[in-house]
């Protein structure tokens, strides 16, 4: 799946409803975790090249939460007032408990999401999710050739996700395709919208990649020109205005090209909760990648202490920790100074501003990011496919080259 | 987009919409796929008389009659009938 895939469309829609509603609606902080991101597990029969999931993922395959830990912590999350529920991965269908877990999450009232490749998608077990209440299925498609779903997911799976796309649709579920974009194929925006109208897709969300995990060493070799971008979201644009589908179709901005970063996360611990495969107690996805950070683990930490009072929540809520130029900037509380996590993968400093803007001393990184992609050498060198090999290496040190190109560290 | 709301109208809610009280936020809420919505008490107390049955003049009778002291109500209601198809949140019967 994609850093954005459950969170920014949701958190817009919730924003916007606010406002529509006079503001009577909500605080103006919103302190509850409404969003409970459930990371089940990190292996994956796909091995896609844009994955978010963090390069050492093998160190966490072996020390899975139980069902009942599971249940554990959708009921302690429920009580801190979470509703959306995301069972994601890796592949979430590669536990045997999904159904266990859709049953409880339905009991306590969840709105619940599975969100999958489709590879482990059965009549009986889309039946059985169907039963217990499931509220959605999100489904990852590549693209409409061939070619490149298997290139770039670095399998053969294209045959089936259309399968998969039927029977989701059979099952009376509303169809959610999520679409991860890239060089590979951005030129098919409007290939890819029809393919996605004539699956019958509800909703639609073309996310660009964003370079975190195994993105962020694919980078040279993932990310479009700006002169893409554009061409892209003018294909989306005019397919919303000329085809007359009813489709909801969101466009996930690559912040890269953007000159202010993004609210990341809506704010750091201000409505995501993730708990990842082994019970860590996350703010956003790539929140391991920051230094000297100790974040709760549902076997040692109440998750009420975790989201409220735990050190590693509070360290970035706000606007209180930030230095020049955010402190001053008058757009602050905008992007809240955009996302720890890319800014210290490029600058080295998780406080510094996000290297994205362009109020920030290190915006030469991100240009030169863009530069980059377009350098043949570097376009040339293969690309590191998220699998159980490739994370072992990254554990043995042996990819440090490919990470060093990334980061601004001693 | 202009939704001419009829008395002799009626809604459901969408498919694949929930609606239900949330007791941590201490107010109604609209779910669906992607996404979720708060409604403050007014737009609640709307939704909550929307099951598919009842017209729209049936949820005007019933909130002027539970709120016999709120003025200018059915205005408020016919408005929060119209937001609530714009955004597709409800669905014609």
């Amino acid at each position: 799946m994609t850093q954005n895939s459950l969170g920014d469309s949701v958190v817009q829609k919730t924003v916007q409803a606010q406002q529509i509603n006079n503001g009577v609606t909500a605080a103006a902080t919103q302190t509850q975790p409404l969003w409970l991101l459930a990371e089940i597990t990190y292996r994956c029969p796909l091995h896609c090249a844009f994955c978010y999931n963090p390069t050492d993922y093998d160190k966490h395959t072996q020390n899975e939460l139980s069902t009942e830990q599971w249940i554990q912590v959708l009921r302690d999350a429920r009580k801190l007032g979470a509703i959306q529920l995301g069972i994601s991965g890796g592949e979430p269908l590669l536990r045997d408990d999904i159904e266990d877990i859709v049953v409880e999450a339905h009991k306590l009232g969840y709105y619940s999401n599975l969100i999958t490749s489709g590879v482990g998608l059965t009549e009986k077990r889309i039946q059985a999710f169907k039963d217990g209440g499931l509220d959605h299925i999100q489904l990852s498609m590549h693209d409409i050739t061939e070619e490149i779903n298997n290139f770039i997911t670095n399998t053969k799976t294209f045959e089936l996700k259309k399968k998969v796309a039927a029977m989701i649709k059979n099952h009376g579920y509303p169809m959610v395709l999520n679409v991860v974009i890239h060089r590979y194929n951005i030129g098919h925006m409007k290939q890819i919208l029809e393919m996605a109208e004539a699956l019958g897709a509800d909703y639609i969300e073309l996310a660009n990649t964003q370079y975190y995990g195994w993105s962020l060493i694919n980078r040279s070799q993932l990310m479009p020109t700006k002169e893409q971008v554009d061409a892209a979201e003018a294909a989306t644009n005019e397919f919303r205005a000329s085809s007359g589908s009813k489709m909801k179709i969101f466009f996930v901005v690559p912040d890269y090209f953007a000159d202010r970063p993004k609210k990341c996360m809506n704010g750091w611990g201000e409505v995501f909760m993730i708990v990842t495969a082994n019970g860590d107690v996350l703010p956003c996805h790539s929140a391991r990648s920051l230094p000297n950070m100790r974040f709760p683990n549902v076997g040692d930490d109440d998750l009420g202490w975790s989201w409220k009072d735990s050190p590693a929540f509070n360290q970035y809520r706000g606007t209180n920790w930030m230095k020049e130029p955010c402190r001053s900037c008058d757009e602050k509380e905008k992007d809240l100074g955009g996302c720890r996590c890319q800014t210290f993968l490029l600058t080295g400093d998780a406080e510094a501003a996000d290297p994205v803007c362009s109020k920030s001393p290190h915006r030469h990184l991100i240009d030169k990011a863009i530069a980059d992609a377009q350098n043949p050498q570097l376009q040339a060198q293969p690309i590191v496919f998220r699998n159980d090999k490739n994370s072992k290496r990254v554990i043995a040190g042996e990819l440090q080259e490919r990470l060093e190109e990334f980061h601004a560290l001693p | 987009m202009e939704h001419h709301i009829q008395h002799t109208d009626i809604y459901a809610l969408a498919p694949h919409h929930r609606f239900q009280w949330e007791e941590a936020q201490q107010s109604y809420v609209i779910l669906f796929p992607e996404g979720m919505v708060k409604l403050h008490g007014g737009a609640g107390e709307v939704i909550k008389r929307v099951d598919g049955k009842a017209t729209v003049g049936d949820v005007v009778r019933e909130l002027k009659a539970a709120f016999p002291d709120a003025e200018g109500i059915e205005d408020d209601i016919i408005g929060m009938f119209e937001m609530a198809v714009g955004k597709a949140w409800l669905r014609k019967v």
